[in-house]
């Protein structure tokens, strides 16, 4: 965990009104796919770091007050075309990052991201996004103190998701991209090229990969060692 | 931007400031085309159904940061973008924008969005054939807007960007500063530059003869019965 950055920074361009160096709480993201365990994972995460007596502030996809709800229904009648579906999900980030991550990493919080722009701009890819166009899209993004890539094989994944709900998700399956008339042909191709664009990013991006396929007390022992460190660094 | 089309459509788009006098122009033009029995469809900023309630609800509230305002809008054009202008130009449409993506390079840019990364966002819609930028007087085209002291909403009036406290002074510097954006754009967008002062149905006259030679249109005339 060499790695570290020190201090706050953008990606790209930094957004209007923002200066990175006031922000001094930790950023921590979690990635992984639905029936990963991350949001297990998140809630130790969270109570462990409240017992520790640090403030806590969680965000994840789909949860601005800006756009929400009405991304919520358009997913359902599946009316949205790529871009425009690309670019609601933008702004459904922008808007929590600017309402609630940068004002709480402002004042001293940890933030932890139940996904972030990665899983974001994974599906856009697989799904024949522009990369360059992808990038560019989501550079307004703060990069993170820490993202940890929760990796759990497509078989550990049906079976849970199966566990959870007894069915496989439409967009978790990637059926709106006609991988196969069969949801579970389509679940496993669907999240093999979602490993293969994480496994591409995983570089880029600097992801510490953790082996979901364990039980959960390991990973969040694993977990907890890791974001002990992440704290431990002062800016 | 190198995003010139090769589809069979024609797309025609009207930039300039509120009171400009654009939205009649377009109007016209439309009523032109649509009296020869030619294939025309309109689309105008900010209309889109499935975005509507996002816009509405961040401005009502004042949720909206220049990113967000910028994202919202870019989302709302590339539903319509999407559904509606791409598909007809392929299909042989003559496309008519009220605004087109230089209404958003003007106001982001003037919000103090990147213009590399507004830019970059937009990228995936092509250029029209022609752009008209109608070019009015900053004065004029307030005293237009203004004479009835109409209730100026925060963000039309750029309230958000803190420019003055009364909405009648911001709404001033605010257009001022996006005259200023669209004035850099002439020439590197290829602007047609149209004098919006002159009486309308003369730039209507104008406009129609700038139009007639660039697009071959008995072309687009609807076969067998409309």
């Amino acid at each position: 965990m060499s790695a570290l950055k020190i201090g706050k920074r953008f990606y790209g361009t930094k957004v209007p009104g923002c200066e990175p160096a006031q922000l001094k709480g930790k950023l921590i993201v979690l990635e992984g796919a639905d029936g990963s365990g991350r949001s297990t994972q998140i809630e130790m995460l969270n109570a462990w770091l409240e017992h520790l007596g640090y403030g806590t502030v969680n965000v994840g996809l789909k949860r601005s007050m800006l756009v929400s709800e009405e991304l919520e229904r358009a997913q359902q009648g599946n009316i949205l075309s790529h871009t425009t579906r690309s670019l609601f999900y933008a702004t459904d980030f922008a808007d929590q990052l600017e309402n609630r991550i940068i004002p709480a990493l402002r004042a001293g919080f940890v933030v932890l991201a139940d996904r972030y722009i990665y899983t974001l701009m994974a599906r856009d890819i697989v799904r024949g996004g522009d990369r360059g166009w992808v990038k560019s899209l989501y550079s307004i993004a703060l990069v993170p103190d820490v993202v940890f890539y929760l990796r759990v094989s497509p078989q550990q994944l049906v079976e849970r998701n199966f566990k959870k709900t007894t069915t496989l998700n439409y967009w978790e399956s990637g059926m709106d991209i006609g991988l196969s008339r069969d949801m579970f042909e389509s679940f496993m191709s669907y999240q093999r090229l979602m490993q293969a664009e994480f496994g591409r990013m995983q570089e880029e991006y600097g992801f510490e990969v953790i082996n979901g396929n364990r039980s959960p007390r390991a990973i969040a022992n694993e977990l907890r060692a890791k974001v002990q460190h992440v704290l431990s660094v002062i800016p | 931007m190198n995003n010139s089309h090769t589809f069979p459509g024609k797309l025609i788009a009207v930039e300039g400031l509120d009171g400009s006098g654009k939205s009649t122009q377009i109007y016209l033009l439309k009523r032109w085309m649509e009296m020869q029995n030619l294939k025309v469809f309109f689309t105008e900023w900010n209309s889109s159904v499935l975005v509507r309630e996002a816009t509405r609800k961040g401005k009502k509230r004042q949720l909206l940061t220049p990113t967000t305002f910028s994202l919202v809008h870019a989302t709302d054009f590339a539903d319509r973008y999407e559904r509606q202008v791409l598909p007809l130009l392929r299909a042989g449409y003559i496309v008519l924008a009220d605004r087109y993506i230089y209404t958003a390079f003007a106001r982001d840019i003037v919000r103090g969005c990147d213009p590399r990364w507004v830019r970059t966002l937009y990228s995936f819609a092509v250029v029209p054939d022609i752009t008209f930028l109608f070019d009015t007087p900053l004065n004029v085209a307030l005293d237009r807007i203004l004479s009835g002291r109409p209730k100026l909403k925060y963000f039309e009036a750029g309230m958000d960007l803190g420019l003055a406290h009364d909405p009648y002074d911001s709404f001033r510097l605010f257009q001022g500063r996006i005259y200023a954006e669209y004035r850099k754009m002439v020439d590197t967008e290829s602007f047609v530059v149209m004098d919006g002062m002159l009486p309308v149905e003369q730039q209507q006259a104008m406009v129609r003869k700038y139009v007639e030679p660039k697009i071959d249109l008995p072309s687009f005339r609807w076969r067998g019965n409309p």
